[in-house]
């Protein structure tokens, strides 16, 4: 099997590319000739991995959850993205962009944000660095999220609301793109995922990957083996994914399992299944997996998490389940529900709404006693105490 | 030669353009938009193609486009009432619209079908220029549609060339940085701007869009270019018409005359 890899044109085999319109182009272009070149550089190296450090708090724990696997009858470790500052993975690529924004000269950022994550994430590096900062946001999940609403505004950032479509992550994006088309020259978009025109994929992947370059070494202190059986992370648009994933990706001996919002049901006509329901077509810039009518028009998603509340997902991912690299689970509101109360019970950590669809994923999954599976705890639920009391 | 290319041989200077959300303000509205447009002086006709989630454009044309699919506007639809126009019109027809929904309908089916219904050219504005020239062009070409494709202020001098090489019926010059609808004067910085472009002696005329919406603005953007676009003005006068017929032709009026 050939590496999986980006080509030039931003492509994963078929998904990729960069379908944006005329206005975007110098933007994107000059990211695309520069990133690879400024983030390999000694000095933003030095930057990057002293803040990821010091700031962020990284290597994140590998922690072995005896509890968990002991339920499950298997052994399972976490990887803990929640105890990153700001209690989400989404640091680990706001920090690399920020620093890159910097370099390119930019004096304004904007970004989008579903479950709000992304853009506290955002704000922080913002705050970090004395840059402005404009966070768009679905009118329903400023709602949903009001906390992250709250810590954003502490930042200083500009919290401003989507009023359109769905009011949700997909329209919140399509706001960022549209400021981003009105201010070309000043203004970098840090976007959240690895979604998005080439080549914000790959270079959000690349951000998130220390999860995966840590995993290896971490899981080798644990168990002398440097490869687990699985890898299993939650998918929206998929970064979290991307990164726990990423130095895994030509170990074909290791799965790779990506957890989807099935929403109130695959076929209720409330889901964000993109796997099973997508068809291909472009959506934020990029061709991949989308949900879609027949026309072609974009169709609203639904997932009780804000993160996992996309039509979309990101063009590897698209790849990786395709060519059946990745296995895609799907996985209920209600199922990712009683997947937090069990974790939150057996290991004293309560987990993001998107992450418990990651663990919710193990009763559909095959498994051996003798396996060792990791998975990616993207972030901590402390945002989604609200929505957990409702259903308690 | 198509319509749009005749028109620019017999005509090169103050072309108006307006652009129209297909199923808005109704679902059966395009002919009478069409023919009234004609009529009243403009000399070609954009037809939007209503999308779920149009990058480029700001929320007049975005709100159109809502309505349009809310009234039940598709692709299929709007190809049948096109053919129908097209019995009763010679004016050219520009199809508008977002890359998904010609994936969907299946790339060559689109171009066929648009230039059987006598659709003159395209504009798919998020379309890259490297996917056109090596997946699409040859069909484009060989079926005599045009293709318009845009420039914006930023947009470099080796990628002008570019775009006026792959464009064959005239260049759609995006007046400033901005999603349509967003500005209403023209400033100097622009001005620079147009003239440069005028300086490059580019083989397609140019037409210049967003944010030309009175008679003064389109009357300055004629002095810089071929001509001018007209889009989020024209969707807000015939927004809340109850006569759309003669909401179109007040509006061309407006524009054509001080």
């Amino acid at each position: 099997m050939a590496p999986i890899t980006v080509n030039e044109q931003g492509y994963y085999g078929e998904f990729g590319g960069a379908f944006i319109p005329e206005m975007l182009h110098p933007n994107v272009e000059e990211l695309r000739q520069k990133y690879l070149d400024l983030s390999s550089q000694p000095d933003f190296q030095r930057e990057f991995q002293h803040l990821l450090r010091d700031y962020v708090g990284r290597p994140t724990p590998l922690y072995l959850a005896k509890r968990l696997s002991e339920y499950y009858g298997t052994t399972i470790y976490l990887k803990r993205e929640d105890l990153c500052h700001t209690g989400a993975h989404k640091i680990n690529n706001t920090i690399g962009q920020i620093l890159l924004a910097k370099r390119l000269g930019k004096t304004r950022i904007i970004a989008e944000t579903g479950a709000g994550q992304h853009g506290v994430a955002t704000a922080t590096v913002c705050a970090l660095m004395g840059i402005q900062c404009i966070v768009y946001m679905g009118e329903v999940d400023i709602k949903r999220q009001a906390p992250n609403v709250a810590r954003m505004r502490m930042l200083g950032a500009e919290v401003r609301p989507a009023t359109s479509g769905s009011k949700t992550l997909k329209d919140a994006t399509n706001e960022a793109i549209r400021d981003w088309i009105n201010n070309p020259v000043d203004t970098h978009y840090i976007i959240g995922s690895v979604v998005g025109p080439h080549p914000y994929p790959d270079m959000v992947a690349r951000f998130q990957s220390v999860i995966s370059e840590e995993i290896m070494w971490q899981l080798e202190e644990h168990t002398g083996k440097k490869y687990p059986d699985a890898v299993i992370a939650c998918v929206g648009g998929g970064s979290n994914a991307a990164g726990a994933f990423y130095h895994y990706l030509n170990e074909e001996k290791v799965r790779l399992i990506a957890v989807e919002a099935a929403g109130e049901g695959i076929h209720s006509g409330k889901s964000a299944a993109t796997s099973v329901l997508g068809t291909k077509g472009v959506i934020h810039g990029s061709r991949t997996l989308l949900m879609q009518t027949e026309d072609g028009q974009i169709v609203e998603p639904h997932s009780i998490s804000a993160g996992l509340d996309y039509p979309g997902i990101g063009p590897m991912h698209a790849h990786l389940i395709s060519t059946g690299r990745a296995e895609a689970i799907s996985i209920t509101d209600e199922e990712a529900l009683e997947a937090a109360v069990l974790v939150s019970r057996r290991e004293g950590i309560i987990p993001a709404l998107e992450t418990a669809h990651a663990f919710a994923a193990l009763k559909y999954m095959q498994y051996k006693p003798s396996d060792i599976l990791v998975f990616c705890l993207s972030g901590r639920g402390d945002k989604d105490l609200d929505t957990y009391m409702k259903h308690l | 030669m198509n319509r749009i290319q005749r028109l620019f041989q017999g005509k090169n200077r103050n072309i108006l353009n307006i652009y129209f959300t297909a199923g808005y303000p109704n679902l059966q509205d395009t002919e009478t938009i069409i023919l009234n447009l004609e009529k009243a002086g403009a000399d070609l006709v954009e037809v939007g193609m209503p999308y779920s989630d149009p990058l480029a454009d700001g929320p007049t044309i975005q709100e159109s486009g809502t309505q349009a699919l809310q009234n039940g506007m598709t692709l299929p639809l709007l190809f049948e009432q096109l053919e129908v126009v097209r019995q009763k019109t010679n004016i050219p027809l520009v199809m508008m619209g977002y890359f998904n929904q010609v994936m969907q309908y299946g790339e060559q089916k689109f171009f066929e079908k648009a230039a059987a219904v006598g659709i003159d050219g395209l504009i798919l504005p998020d379309l890259p220029l490297y996917e056109y020239e090596s997946k699409y062009r040859k069909i484009v070409e060989e079926l005599g549609l045009s293709i318009s494709f845009l420039i914006s202020p930023q947009t470099e001098a080796a990628r002008v060339k570019k775009v006026d090489e792959l464009s064959n019926g005239f260049i759609y010059m995006v007046s400033s940085s901005s999603i349509t609808g967003a500005k209403s004067e023209i400033s100097s910085t622009q001005i620079d701007y147009f003239e440069r472009i005028n300086a490059m002696q580019l083989k397609n005329p140019r037409l210049i869009g967003f944010g030309i919406s009175s008679h003064a603005t389109y009357r300055q953007a004629c002095q810089y270019a071929n001509g001018a676009i007209i889009g989020s003005a024209f969707i807000k006068a015939v927004g809340g018409s109850t006569d759309v017929a003669a909401s179109t032709r007040d509006f061309v009026k407006g524009i054509l005359t001080a």
